[in-house]
């Protein structure tokens, strides 16, 4: 232990990461009048689970739920299979427009989400998707990132599988289907993992479109009762964020090795 | 002579290879376009339709009420630009996100970069546990972490405030205070994205050869003169990059005091994004797009600067 003094500098870093997801989560076990105590208690004096009856009894958190899952598997989905598809194109086939398409793609990377926020809304709402789950999803089925990050990873694969499966007479849809789609486990994995998640945090867009109670995502449903006039039943504050961020930290936990993967997919070594 | 034989039998080949393979590129051009289609589709509707909308958008007087007719808006040329500069709470949001990412970004920087350089340097036990443990907040839902911070926040009960008083300092009333606002939201930004800088960091440290840190070292140069030296230039493209992609997200700050603060107080904490996000919900179509192409502007401008600032030498 040559260098101590690294690790107490990062153990108290990660007392100040984690420390709020700690006391998040035990705060969601405490009462009202604990959680107005002063100084504030680090553990539950006496754990209830009040909290929790109350967001899945009075509000309908599981509506949010099912649809914040809803939206983000067809997102995932819509992404992993038209992504993968021009990322195949993109790093394998030969074709007029090739480069064009491929700055295209990462140009648009930096547009920010402010530029089409405005027209998209005109646009879902003129197609009367506005307060409907197709509304939150249709916009974000295909995201120039997921192209990115499969025609890199394509472009790794030997053209030796490619030619041999021309050779055997496979056309270019059956050479995606069986040859490349099932090497690109890898990716798909990263790439489903970092657009479920982002589409489960996603915020503004569902918050905009969603107009009744039950289209609202959990985050939607989150924030406006933070900042609406129940902001101080701060019990049932800590209970939905940990319903907003648990599911996502144990994926997180789980399969945290594919988003370094991603990273360093995306060029960034 | 027998290079030109050489030449032209080249020459033959190649054209030979080339007409054999014209049907065959025929067929991957149509398959390219029938891969690209689906995404192509989406691309035009959702992204660069929206982009020359947005723009034509901030040329016209467009409100909400002009939703279902689009005839009915009128062209006002730049009118819309004009108002943006002789707007006040524009201007101070302006300043406040210039603020987040003046102080945010360098903040954010240096703390992942020593957490990296710790990380890096002869910590391999629980070298994991540490990356999992600062990536976390980064996956999270920022409304969720809005939230969490609001109670850490608080003046009197609050953890943030406990902690202060254990040293003995009266900790203010962070999100009331004019002065207190902007950094808590910095710092909290800064909690929540250093992990992601950190492993992009981890990765650049790792590819910094270890023979010329060694070198630097058997010529005496210090730890400081080789992290000044050896280090900080082999990663300077990782820098860059992650100066880029933490100003270009920092610029677009939003949810933060959207669930905090409100804006509020006084406006010292409403951002760019959050004022568009007012502009459009009073209905004033054709003034937020106008604002959301400032914005554009802005971060197409600190990209450029960032590369010119920090991209000498990277080629």
């Amino acid at each position: 232990m040559r260098r101590w003094w690294l690790y107490v500098i990062l153990a108290a870093g990660i007392v100040a990461v984690v420390g709020p997801f700690v006391w998040m989560i035990l705060g969601s076990f405490k009462s009202q009048g604990e959680l107005l105590r002063t100084p504030p208690t680090w553990l539950p004096s006496q754990p209830t689970l009040d909290n929790y009856v109350q967001l899945f009894t009075k509000l309908d958190f599981p509506q949010y739920f099912a649809n914040s899952v809803i939206v983000a598997l067809c997102v995932t989905a819509g992404n992993l299979a038209f992504c993968s598809m021009l990322g195949y194109a993109l790093a394998k086939l030969d074709f007029p427009g090739r480069r064009a398409l491929f700055v295209l793609v990462v140009g648009s990377l930096m547009v920010p989400g402010m530029v089409t926020f405005v027209p998209s809304f005109v646009l879902v709402s003129n197609l009367g998707m506005s307060d409907t789950l197709a509304g939150m999803i249709l916009p974000f089925l295909a995201g120039p990132f997921g192209v990115f990050l499969m025609r890199q990873f394509i472009s790794g694969l030997p053209d030796e599988l490619i030619d041999a499966a021309r050779v055997d007479g496979a056309g270019e849809f059956r050479i995606f289907w069986s040859v490349i789609a099932p090497l690109c486990k890898p990716a798909m994995a990263t790439l489903g993992i970092l657009t479920f998640l982002g589409s489960w945090n996603n915020f503004l867009w569902p918050l905009v479109i969603a107009q009744t109670e039950d289209r609202y995502t959990l985050p939607v449903a989150l924030a406006l009762y933070a900042t609406g006039q129940n902001n101080t039943k701060y019990g049932l504050l800590m209970a939905g964020s940990v319903v907003v961020v648990l599911p996502v930290l144990a994926i997180f936990v789980a399969l945290q090795r594919f988003f370094v993967q991603g990273i360093a997919l995306t060029g960034l070594k | 002579m027998a290079g030109l034989t050489v030449a032209r039998t080249r020459a033959a080949r190649t054209a030979g290879a080339r007409t054999a393979r014209s049907p065959h590129r025929r067929r991957q051009m149509y398959a390219a376009w029938g891969f690209a289609a689906p995404f192509g589709v989406l691309f035009a509707v959702f992204l660069a339709g929206p982009v020359i909308g947005s723009l034509m958008m901030s040329l016209t007087d467009m409100r909400s009420a002009d939703l279902r007719n689009p005839f009915a808006v009128n062209f006002v040329g730049l009118a819309n630009f004009g108002k943006l500069a002789g707007d006040q709470i524009f201007g101070q949001a302006a300043l406040n996100t210039a603020y987040f990412v003046g102080v945010g970004v360098p903040l954010t920087m240096v703390v992942a970069l020593a957490a990296a350089v710790a990380l890096d340097r002869g910590i391999d036990r629980f070298r994991m546990a540490f990356r999992v443990g600062y990536y976390l907040p980064v996956v999270t839902s920022i409304v969720a972490i809005s939230v969490i911070w609001r109670f850490l926040l608080q003046p009197d009960n609050g953890l943030v405030n406990t902690v202060l008083s254990w040293v003995g300092v009266a900790g203010p009333d962070w999100l009331a205070s004019t002065t207190w606002a902007m950094p808590s939201l910095i710092v909290m930004a800064c909690w929540r994205n250093f992990g992601n800088l950190m492993v992009i960091f981890l990765a650049g440290l790792q590819a910094v050869p270890r023979g010329l840190l060694e070198a630097a070292a058997v010529d005496g140069a210090t730890a400081i003169e080789r992290f000044r030296y050896v280090t900080v230039p082999m990663l300077r493209p990782t820098l860059l990059f992650g100066a880029v992609i933490t100003g270009i997200g920092y610029l677009q700050f939003f949810e933060e005091p959207l669930v905090m603060t409100g804006g509020g107080p006084l406006n010292r904490t409403l951002s760019v994004s959050y004022d568009i996000y007012n502009q459009f919900g009073f209905g004033n179509y054709g003034y937020a797009a106008a604002m959301s192409y400032v914005l554009f502007l802005a971060i197409v401008l600190l990209t450029l600067f960032q590369f010119k600032l920090l991209g000498r030498g990277v080629r």
